[in-house]
């Protein structure tokens, strides 16, 4: 699976960050994911969950919370702000693929609503983010 | 509260652990030909029985996958996207996911999408991985020299006056990225009037050599074979085994 390098990579990030801050236990970690990259979210917080190693820093009992984040677009062209539905989402399941595994790939097949323009920067809700760890 | 980062840049050096090199085929003007040499260096070296990946880099439109004569192949998803072997090369292209369509992107999007592949390509164990690099002395160039510090820069230059301006930007760049140079070559040489060794010589770097103009180039595109045994084919093998060394 796909979301399981991505998983692999908020551990290593998680870890990584904990541990360069001096942490010995992690307590919380929250992840936001962007509604372009199309993640089932319970799934997700799964994956980061089993791939947390044991050892230092200590992750047991640690709570994980994967939160979505809603795309937003800004038409470069008219200036038009929208959001994904308002695209008509992508079309068909190619679309729908190359945006989950490259959520920049949306300039290929999405359009602003507006004007129809394919440059149009994506303000949030692009990937997945390491929002905050917290541990002692 | 610890400040949030990007968590897919901390994976990046872990999906590379297994590759030994990373050459990524640049110069800055576009039209001299980075995408047919990367890619026919890649098939030298695959030839040459080398493990060798290749990594077309021009993200808003993409060409090597004309010159392998991809067919159906896509990516294998497990834990991430697994290349696929074509014509002995495991090859990574945005090209899998938007066909022929334009993939209009700036500055930010592009290093996002560059970060997004390089987190979730495994790559599996490689002796060399060759970067096809996009046009321009920007975004890319940038984000190769600090997310890819290892990668060697090939620099493709010309006879033509613009071509080597250009060149000596580009290797000015590296020098101030500290970003390594494998070398500079001649591509499209009519003769030996290129002035590409010059080129090399003033900026401290080796001159790898010159690839001939060669008419037969544009009908062996998608045929690696043909490609191959074309005097340019010939010309890269050379350059190839003066870098990586028999196998």
């Amino acid at each position: 699976m796909h979301e399981l390098a991505l998983a692999e990579a908020v551990v290593t990030a998680a870890l990584e960050t904990a541990r360069s801050n001096g942490l010995t236990r992690i307590t919380r970690i929250e992840v936001r994911v962007g509604e372009l990259q199309q993640i089932e979210n319970d799934a997700f917080e799964l994956a980061i969950r089993e791939l947390l190693p044991p050892g230092e820093p200590s992750v047991a009992g640690a709570v994980v919370e994967v939160r979505p984040d809603a795309a937003v677009f800004r038409c470069r062209a008219c200036g038009a702000a929208f959001g994904l539905s308002e695209t008509g989402g992508p079309q068909g399941d190619d679309a729908s693929e190359a945006i989950h595994f490259i959520p920049e790939l949306a300039h290929a097949f999405l359009r602003c609503p507006s004007c129809q323009s394919p440059d149009f920067e994506v303000t949030a809700g692009r990937g997945v983010r390491l929002e905050a760890i917290e541990g002692d | 509260m610890i400040d949030p980062r990007d968590p897919r840049v901390a994976v990046i050096p872990r999906r590379l652990a297994g590759v030994e090199r990373i050459l990524a085929v640049t110069g800055g003007k576009g039209g001299i030909g980075k995408s047919l040499v990367s890619t026919t260096l890649a098939l030298a070296l695959g030839s040459a029985g080398r493990r060798v990946g290749l990594f077309d880099l021009d993200l808003t439109s993409p060409t090597d996958h004309v010159i392998l004569g991809l067919a159906g192949e896509f990516p294998t998803e497990e834990f991430g996207l697994e290349p696929p072997a074509v014509a002995g090369v495991r090859f990574m292209s945005v090209r899998y996911f938007i066909g022929d369509r334009p993939a209009p992107m700036r500055g930010r999007e592009l290093t996002d999408a560059l970060i997004e592949i390089l987190a979730v390509t495994r790559w599996q164990d490689l002796d060399v991985l060759v970067i096809d690099m996009p046009p321009g002395l920007g975004d890319t160039t940038l984000d190769v020299a600090h997310l890819l510090p290892r990668a060697e820069h090939l620099v493709v230059a010309s006879s033509s006056a613009l071509v080597k301006e250009t060149a000596r930007r580009m290797l000015r760049l590296l020098a101030d990225l500290r970003a390594p140079v494998a070398g500079v070559l001649a591509n499209m040489a009519r003769d030996d009037r290129h002035g590409v060794g010059d080129l090399a010589e003033d900026h401290g770097v080796p001159f790898l050599g010159a690839l001939p103009w060669d008419d037969g180039v544009e009908e062996a595109l998608g045929n690696p074979q043909r490609l191959l045994e074309a005097p340019f084919g010939r010309a890269v093998r050379g350059i190839a085994a003066r870098l990586v060394g028999a196998p």
